[in-house]
C-alpha cells in the first residue's frame, strides 16, 4: 500500500514536472546559477567555480547543448556570508529564474540557502560544501560532488595517528560551519582511537595576527596542529607558527587548496611541509588530461575545485538530457538512480544526495608552491 | 606557567597593540579637530599595504635589494601617496558637507570605505597579495628551546609607533602648525576670524591621518608578508576601539590604547581562550567606559553655554 502510495506520488510529480517542462518550453535556454564567494577573502574559490563552470558550458554549448536549449550561466556572489547567501538565492530563484544551481562554496552559505531552493523545487549541486549537514536534513533536491567532513576527518586523523605518529595533536578552527565542523570529525575521528587533543581553539576569521595563538600552540608542545578553516586564515597562522620557531606538522582540508593558501603564508618558505586532504586529484584522471591541456592554455590553471564545477555541471545537464525536464524533483529522482560520467569519472549518489565513493587522499605543499599527492 | 611564555606573550601583546595604536592615531587626530570619526580611515590603511607591495616590486625591479634603502623609500612614498588619498577624501567626503548634519559626513565616509574595498577589489583582484620578506633574522633571548623572541620588523613596529606618537604630540603641543590645529578645535569661528586657514589645517590633519596609516601598512604588510583588500575592516575597528579606549582626540591616549587592546587580546588568548579574546575586549572596554566615559586619557567634553 505505502509503496503504492509513494510511486502514484512519484508518478504525479513526473506528469507535473512534464507540464512544467513543456511551460517552460518557451524559453530557449536553460539557465544555470553558479553561486559562490566571487569577492571577498575567499574570492579565490569563487574563481575556481566560475572557470570550471564557464568552460563547461562553452563545451556542452559547442556539443549542441541541452535538449536543443543552450545554457546560460548566471554567476551569484555570496562572499561566503550567510545573509548575503540567501539573498543571491531568493535572486537566483525569483528574479533569474534559474533552472538549477551550482553552488554554494562555504557550506555556512550552502545550508542556508539551500531552503530557498528545495522550497522552489530546484536542483541544487555543491561542487565543494563537505559540512555533513548540507546532505542530512531531508531535502531530496541537494547533491555534493565532493566527499564529506567526517570522511575527511577520518583520513586526516588516520593520516595524523599511524604515519605522522603525533602524540600531542592542537585543533584549530575558525568558527564556521565548515571550519569547526571540519576539525570536530577530525577530533571526533582521533578520539575512537584514544587520541586526546592537547589544545582546541577557535581564531576569528579576517583576522591576521595569530602569534598569541601561535605561541599558546608552542607552549603547548604540540607535535600536529590540525586546523580547520580556510587559506586566508591558514597563511598566517602557518607563517606565524614557524616564525616562533616551531617545526610542529601542520595539516588543513580541502579550504586550502588553492595557491592562494601560499601567498596568504608570505611564500612557500612557510607554507611548504604542510599537509591536506582532498580528493584524488582530477587532474591527474585520464578523463580530464585533454580538458586541463586546454584550461593551461588559457593561462589558468584548473587547480582545486575548477574540475569539481566542470563535472557539477556535466551532472545537472546530463539529468537534464535524460528526464527531459528541468524539475528538482526529477532531476534528482533520476541522478539518485543512475551513474553519471564526468570528468572526474563515473559519479553516483546515495539517498541523500552524497557521493556513494568518497576519495579523499593526503597531499603536501612543496617549497615551489604547488601541492602533490602524497604516496603510499 | 613559565615565564618566557609570559613574556612571549607580552611580547606578542605590545607588537598587536603597537599596530593599533598606529592606526589609532589616525582616528583621534580627526575625531580632536573636526569632531567626526573618519570611518574610511582602516580602507586608507589597506590601501595603503596594496601601495606598499607595488613599491617594493618597482624598486626590486630596479635592483635596489638593500632592505634598510628599500623600506625608507616605500615609506616615504607610501606616505606621499596615502597621504594624498587622504586629502582627496576630505575634499570629497567631508568639506562638501560641513556645515551639514553630524550623520551626514558619517555616512559619506561609510561611502568612501566601500568605495576603496570596491576599487581595489575590481582594479587588484580579490585574491590574497604578498610582499616578500625582507628583514628576516629574530632577538633570542634564553635557551635553545625555552626563549622569547622578537623578530627586527616587530622591533621596529614597536620603536617607529611610539617615535611617530612622540613626533605628533611635540607637533601638535609646540609647533605653530599644532597651535593652528588646537585652535581649529577650539573654536573653528574665532580662529578664522584670526587669520588661520582652517580648511588648510583640516586637510592637513587628514593629511597626517592618513600618513601614519601609511606607516602602519608598511609596516605590517612587511609583518606579515600578505595582505588582502578586506583587511581594512577588522584592523579599523579594532583600532577605533583601541582610540576610543584610551581617549578620543589624545594622541598618547589612542597609543595607550592600542597597547593596552593588543595586551588584553594576547593575555586571554594565550591564557585562558582564543575563541572569546574579542568578547573579552569589548566587555573591558564597556566597563572602562562607564566609569570613565571620555576613554582612560580623553578629557571630559565640557558643554559650551
Amino acid at each position: 500500500m505505502k509503496k503504492a502510495i509513494q510511486r502514484a506520488f512519484a508518478v504525479s510529480l513526473l506528469a507535473g514536472a512534464v507540464a512544467f517542462g513543456v511551460g517552460a518550453h518557451a524559453a530557449d535556454v536553460i539557465k544555470i546559477g553558479v553561486a559562490g564567494p566571487m569577492t571577498g577573502g575567499n574570492a579565490a574559490f569563487g574563481e575556481q567555480f566560475w572557470r570550471g563552470a564557464v568552460q563547461a558550458a562553452e563545451d556542452i554549448n559547442a556539443a549542441g547543448g541541452v535538449n536543443g536549449k543552450k545554457i546560460e550561466l548566471v554567476k551569484a556572489d555570496d562572499a561566503c556570508e550567510p545573509k548575503q547567501a540567501v539573498a543571491v538565492a531568493n535572486r537566483l530563484v525569483d528574479q533569474d529564474k534559474v533552472d538549477a544551481i551550482i553552488g554554494h562554496f562555504c557550506s555556512s552559505s550552502t545550508i542556508p540557502a539551500s531552503e530557498i531552493y528545495a522550497e522552489a523545487g530546484k536542483l541544487q549541486i555543491t561542487p565543494a560544501s563537505t559540512n555533513p549537514k548540507v546532505t542530512e536534513r531531508n531535502i531530496p533536491t541537494i547533491f555534493r560532488t565532493c566527499g564529506r567532513d567526517d570522511q575527511q576527518g577520518a583520513v586526516a586523523a588516520d593520516f595524523i595517528l599511524s604515519t605522522l605518529k603525533a602524540k600531542k595533536i592542537a585543533v584549530i578552527h575558525d568558527k564556521d560551519t565548515y571550519g569547526q565542523g571540519l576539525a570536530d570529525a577530525m577530533k571526533a575521528s582521533a578520539a575512537k582511537k584514544g587520541a586526546k587533543e592537547v589544545l582546541y581553539e577557535g581564531l576569528t576569521r579576517g583576522e591576521k595576527d595569530f602569534n598569541a595563538l601561535a605561541t599558546k600552540i608552542k607552549a603547548a608542545d604540540a607535535d600536529a596542529v590540525y586546523f580547520g578553516g580556510l587559506a586566508a586564515e591558514a597563511g598566517p597562522l602557518v607563517r606565524q607558527l614557524r616564525e616562533q620557531g616551531s617545526t610542529a606538522a601542520f595539516i588543513s582540508g580541502d579550504g586550502i587548496v588553492d595557491t592562494a593558501f601560499v601567498t596568504a603564508a608570505g611564500g612557500p618558505q612557510f607554507s611548504k611541509g604542510v599537509y591536506m586532504t582532498f580528493g584524488a586529484d582530477p587532474r591527474n584522471l585520464p578523463g580530464g588530461k585533454s580538458l586541463v591541456e586546454k584550461f593551461r592554455k588559457a593561462g589558468y590553471e584548473p587547480e582545486g575545485y575548477t574540475l569539481y564545477s566542470y563535472a557539477t555541471l556535466q551532472a545537472v545537464t546530463e539529468a537534464m538530457k535524460a528526464t527531459k525536464s528541468t524539475d528538482g524533483a526529477t532531476l534528482a529522482k533520476w541522478l539518485k538512480g543512475h551513474t553519471v560520467n564526468t570528468v572526474m569519472g563515473p559519479k553516483a549518489w546515495d539517498a541523500k544526495g552524497d557521493l556513494k565513493v568518497s576519495d579523499y587522499v593526503m597531499y603536501q605543499w612543496d617549497d615551489k608552491g604547488g601541492y602533490a599527492e602524497l604516496k603510499k | 606557567m613559565d615565564w618566557h611564555i609570559l613574556a612571549q606573550q607580552l611580547v606578542n601583546g605590545l607588537t598587536l597593540g603597537s599596530i593599533y595604536g598606529l592606526i589609532a592615531i589616525g582616528y583621534t587626530m580627526v575625531y580632536g579637530i573636526i569632531g567626526m570619526i573618519n570611518f574610511a580611515h582602516g580602507d586608507v590603511y589597506m590601501v595603503s599595504a596594496y601601495l606598499t607591495a607595488i613599491a617594493i616590486a618597482v624598486l626590486t625591479g630596479f635592483g635596489i635589494d638593500s632592505a634598510p634603502f628599500a623600506i625608507v623609500i616605500t615609506l616615504a612614498l607610501t606616505m606621499f601617496i596615502t597621504g594624498v588619498y587622504g586629502w582627496s577624501i576630505e575634499r570629497v567626503a567631508y568639506r562638501p558637507l560641513r556645515g551639514s548634519t553630524r550623520l551626514a559626513p558619517l555616512i559619506s565616509a561609510i561611502g568612501i570605505s566601500l568605495v576603496l574595498q570596491n576599487y581595489v577589489q575590481l582594479s587588484q583582484g580579490a585574491k590574497p597579495q604578498g610582499v616578500p620578506t625582507l628583514v628576516s633574522g629574530t632577538v633570542r633571548l634564553g635557551t635553545e628551546t625555552n626563549f622569547v623572541q622578537m623578530t627586527y620588523i616587530q622591533i621596529l613596529i614597536v620603536v617607529v609607533s611610539f617615535a611617530a606618537m612622540a613626533a605628533l604630540t611635540w607637533i601638535i603641543r609646540s609647533t605653530s602648525l599644532g597651535r593652528q590645529c588646537r585652535a581649529t578645535q577650539q573654536d573653528r569661528k574665532m580662529a578664522a576670524i584670526l587669520g588661520i586657514d582652517t580648511d588648510r589645517i583640516i586637510s592637513t590633519v587628514f593629511v597626517i591621518g592618513a600618513a601614519m596609516a601609511a606607516i602602519a601598512g608598511v609596516l605590517v604588510t612587511l609583518n606579515y608578508g600578505s595582505f588582502d583588500f578586506f583587511i581594512g575592516f577588522v584592523t579599523g575597528i579594532k583600532a577605533f576601539t583601541a582610540a576610543v579606549l584610551g581617549g578620543i582626540g589624545s594622541l598618547p591616549g589612542a597609543m595607550l590604547g592600542g597597547i593596552l587592546l593588543g595586551l588584553f587580546e594576547s593575555l586571554f588568548s594565550g591564557f585562558v581562550n582564543t575563541d572569546y579574546k574579542d568578547v573579552f575586549s569589548f566587555a573591558l572596554l564597556v566597563l572602562v567606559l562607564i566609569f570613565r566615559p571620555s576613554g582612560l586619557l580623553g578629557r571630559p567634553e565640557v558643554e559650551k553655554v
